[in-house]
């Protein structure tokens, strides 16, 4: 499983967990889960109208994720954010269903990008793919003391000058680019959940945003590789393993949550009665 | 020694959904002191502050920073809001929330200095945040929050520090410590602070200096220089009484007035 | 005329069915879909045609009928959104995303399942994004009775369900029974959510849920007059979608037609859009004339502005 195309598969799983994690960090202290659903779907309309001009897929990709993030932005600041916001999403995948209609290799096609294909990056495309991840990146360490005011204190974050409707938009920016290198692996529909699962457990283990971060990286790294490891044995597809072991990360991570406020509660009664029984 | 005000609100004026909230309102707040900007809910004290902050545009009149028209960069204002919100899910501690007041600006990564860290330690130690400081800043109660607020908003040491109601919703116990530790914080590190309230007997015993807001209007000096009756009454447009009683002061209108404009502390008012 | 209706259109059987169909799941989406939108329960909505999906693929790669796969996937997508509750919204939408992936991840599995297991070719296709026009005929009746069995709810508890809405502490000093109240609308949302998904497939059966109800709302002041303009744009939008479904096979070259779903999708949110448009607003806004309905309508228009 680690050598001729798989070397790949697990190069490029390898950067699509870590900018999973360090994305999908700041996804679940902003809450967005339903954004990082809802533009990778825009990718899915993009990459079927690449397949049907019969360009780069990446490229349809891209353009699309950046054009929903900016759409969601735009229309998410009239009208109730929610409902604009899913009827966008389905659009996308009516698009994306449509070019791939007109297409001759509708089934497969739909599938692979709906729920992800292991060697959906081509050995040519291993360098763009990387440099996207890179730009997304930097473009975290870049803006992550600003993107963590104004996400906590968003009211504290305007006065200083911070504008929060402005990092919002250039979070969604951030989004779609990283949805544009990992929904080829993983699968427009699934991504989301390597967003969410291994950040929402970091953040049940660690008090601190550095800390949660890596914490973040390191389970989105272990559900990749678990993934891709059963998705060359089993062939089932490496999305579901994904949503699966992403769902699981953020079980153990609330378990480990409620055990451990459980202990701290025991403590707390512990100490209060041993002082009760003292004086 | 420039004697220029830290803060000139000059004629202000200010109109939301078309209706009038402020209507030339001006005072100065001076180097150190502690005013209390007072009025009833509703009456537009949040609207003046962020005015004052920069967050709302002015129908016309100007605010001032040190003589120089305020630019966000400047960071001369620190700034504590009504109600922050904070998941108790955030993986943010208290003492990292205090640090970010330091360099929630800058883009990039870099390393704390230990003078920073040394600077965190202080101010946490003057807002007596020390014991909770490694606790999540979701998990806090609402006093020991708003104590990490106003850390936040210190360690970049602001000439003026605006509070937004920060007594709305604490015990009376809660409401004197807090007021304690802003009056000697502000001592301390010999910081203006402009903070409303709908209530004033809490802080009578502080403040320097109070700005009175009521329909849009405002008068504004020491305390006995404006909580006067013919002050008042001047400012409200029809009669009202100033009583004191027992160090503290109540302003009431004749019976058949419209007692809704007055600011008053629900337990006090005569019936 | 021959130009809008390519030949055939009205004689067509699949067409008479699908047009039905269409009306029936439209009405259905369209009601229920406005108290989705009032209770802001826009992303649980979603979220539960999601694991509809999982239903639907479950149900047909054990060969039973997709329709009630779609709508048992929908009644267990409803339970755990209930068990997720609604307490603070940052991590109820964390929840709700964590649900609707593992279900997505599961349908995936059980479509890969059907392409290995059989010759059955297209079940991506048809599941996810509709088979109206290849629905069996029999299934007609089955397909009334569920409709007339969601509406028969939304009627039932339409009064609790607003009130609900607007506060749950005056709905339980009135002595309604808030979960079952809850419980039942998520019945409704569940079998509404199969039914479309049997016209524009699960994935694309949030927009018949959502866009009408969101358009209308925008367009309306009054909760019955969003029930009835959504009820209109749906079946419209719908019947619509069918039309040019059927005279795409005479545009495209390849002769397959573009879906359904893609036309009925389009059309909605292209209403969803115009309903925002300025002279739209202001037409909408504009001076009401005194009546006596007035009272009625104003608590129907805080119920209606209180749920954002």
């Amino acid at each position: 499983m680690f050598s001729g195309f798989m070397v790949n598969a697990w190069e490029v799983g390898t950067m699509v967990a870590i900018v999973g994690g360090v994305v999908g960090f700041f996804v679940v202290l902003r809450g967005s889960a339903f954004p990082a659903h809802a533009i990778p779907n825009g990718a899915f309309a993009g990459a079927a109208g690449a397949n049907l001009l019969a360009i780069n897929p990446l490229i349809g990709l891209g353009v699309f994720s950046f054009g929903a993030a900016l759409g969601i932005g735009a229309l998410s600041r009239r009208g109730r954010s929610d409902a604009v916001t899913a009827l966008a999403l389905v659009m996308m995948l009516a698009l994306g269903a449509a070019f791939l209609s007109l297409s001759t290799q509708y089934e497969p096609q739909i599938f692979s990008l709906l729920f992800g294909e292991i060697l959906g990056v081509s050995a040519s495309e291993i360098l763009p793919v990387v440099a996207l991840g890179a730009v997304c990146i930097i473009a975290v360490a870049l803006l992550y003391r600003p993107l963590l005011l104004t996400s906590i204190a968003p009211d504290i974050a305007a006065a200083r000058g911070l504008r929060p409707q402005r990092f919002e938009i250039a979070f969604l920016i951030v989004i779609a680019c990283a949805t544009t290198m990992t929904v080829p692996v993983v699968g427009a529909l699934l991504i989301f959940t390597l967003m969410l699962g291994p950040s929402a457990a970091a953040q049940c283990f660690t008090n601190r945003a550095g800390r949660a971060m890596a914490g973040s990286v390191a389970i989105a790294l272990v559900t990749i590789w678990l993934a891709l490891a059963c998705a060359y044995e089993s062939n089932w597809p490496v999305g579901f393993y994904v949503s699966v072991f992403s769902a699981s990360s953020y079980g153990i991570g609330r378990g480990y949550a409620a055990w451990h406020t459980r202990r701290q509660v025991r403590a707390t009664r512990e100490s209060l009665r041993s002082a009760a029984l003292t004086n | 020694m420039t004697d220029l005000p830290v803060l000139q609100v000059d004629e202000i004026s200010v109109s939301l959904s078309g209706r009038r909230i402020l209507d030339h309102v001006s005072f100065d707040v001076r180097g150190g002191e502690f005013t209390g900007l007072i009025g009833s809910n509703g009456v537009g004290k949040t609207t003046l502050l962020r005015t004052i902050l920069g967050l709302q545009r002015p129908d016309s009149g100007r605010v001032l920073v040190s003589g120089m028209a305020l630019s966000p960069r400047s960071r001369s204002l620190g700034y504590v809001p009504q109600k922050i919100v904070v998941d108790p899910d955030v993986p943010m501690r208290a003492r990292d929330f205090v640090a970010l007041g330091l360099d929630a600006h800058r883009y990039g990564l870099t390393r704390r200095t230990p003078q920073q860290r040394e600077l965190v330690e202080q101010i946490l130690h003057d807002v007596d945040a020390e014991r909770f400081a490694d606790n999540r800043l979701g998990s806090l109660s609402g006093g020991e929050q708003q104590r990490v607020f106003i850390a936040h908003a210190l360690i970049s040491q602001p000439k003026l520090l605006l509070l937004d109601e920060p007594l709305a919703n604490l015990d009376p116990r809660s409401v004197q410590e807090i007021v304690a530790l802003l009056h000697r914080v502000a001592r301390g590190y010999g910081v203006a602070i402009l903070l409303s309230a709908h209530e004033m007997n809490a802080l009578l015993p502080v403040m320097d200096r109070i700005v009175y807001l009521t329909g849009g209007r405002a008068a504004s000096g020491t305390t006995d220089e404006v909580i006067r009756s013919d002050v008042l009454s001047q400012l409200y447009g029809h009669h009202v009484d100033v009583l004191q009683l027992h160090g503290r002061v109540l302003v009431v209108a004749e019976p058949g007035q419209d007692n809704q404009a007055i600011p008053q502390h629900p337990t006090l008012t005569l019936g | 005329m021959h130009v809008v209706f390519e030949s055939g259109f009205f004689t067509n059987a699949p067409v008479r069915t699908a047009l039905i169909i269409g009306a029936v799941t439209a009405i259905v989406s369209a009601v229920v879909g406005v108290f989705v939108v009032v209770r802001s329960q826009s992303f649980a909505g979603h979220a539960l045609t999601d694991v509809a999906t999982t239903g639907g693929s479950a149900a047909f790669f054990f060969g039973l009928s997709p329709l009630l796969g779609f709508i048992g996937g929908g009644v267990i997508g409803a339970g755990a959104m209930d068990l997720i509750g609604v307490e603070r919204e940052r991590r109820r939408d964390l929840a709700t995303g964590i649900v609707l992936g593992t279900a997505l991840g599961l349908a995936a599995l059980f479509l890969y399942l059907d392409t290995t297991k059989g010759a059955t070719t297209g079940a991506t296709q048809q599941l996810l994004f509709g088979s109206i026009f290849t629905v069996d005929p029999s299934t007609v009746p089955l397909v009334l009775g569920l409709s007339a069995f969601a509406l028969a709810i939304v009627v039932l508890i339409n009064r609790p369900l607003l009130l609900s809405s607007l506060s749950a502490e005056l709905t339980r000093a009135r002595g309604i029974n808030l979960r079952g109240v809850g419980v039942l609308f998520m019945i409704a949302m569940a079998v509404s959510v199969g039914l479309s998904s049997i016209a524009v497939g699960s994935i694309l059966s949030t927009a018949l849920l959502i866009g009408p109800a969101a358009a209308s709302m925008r367009l309306t002041k009054s909760l019955r007059a969003s029930l009835m303009v959504a009820g209109v744009l749906g079946v419209a939008t719908t019947w619509l979608g069918i039309l040019f479904a059927y005279d795409s096979f005479y545009w495209v070259p390849s002769s397959q037609g573009l879906p359904v779903s893609f036309f009925i999708v389009s059309l909605i949110f292209i209403a969803y859009l115009m309903s925002g448009l300025p002279f739209v607003r202001r037409w909408v806004d504009r001076p009401p004339r005194a009546n006596s309905a007035g009272a009625s309508n104003q608590a129907s228009t805080e119920a209606l502005e209180g749920g954002a």
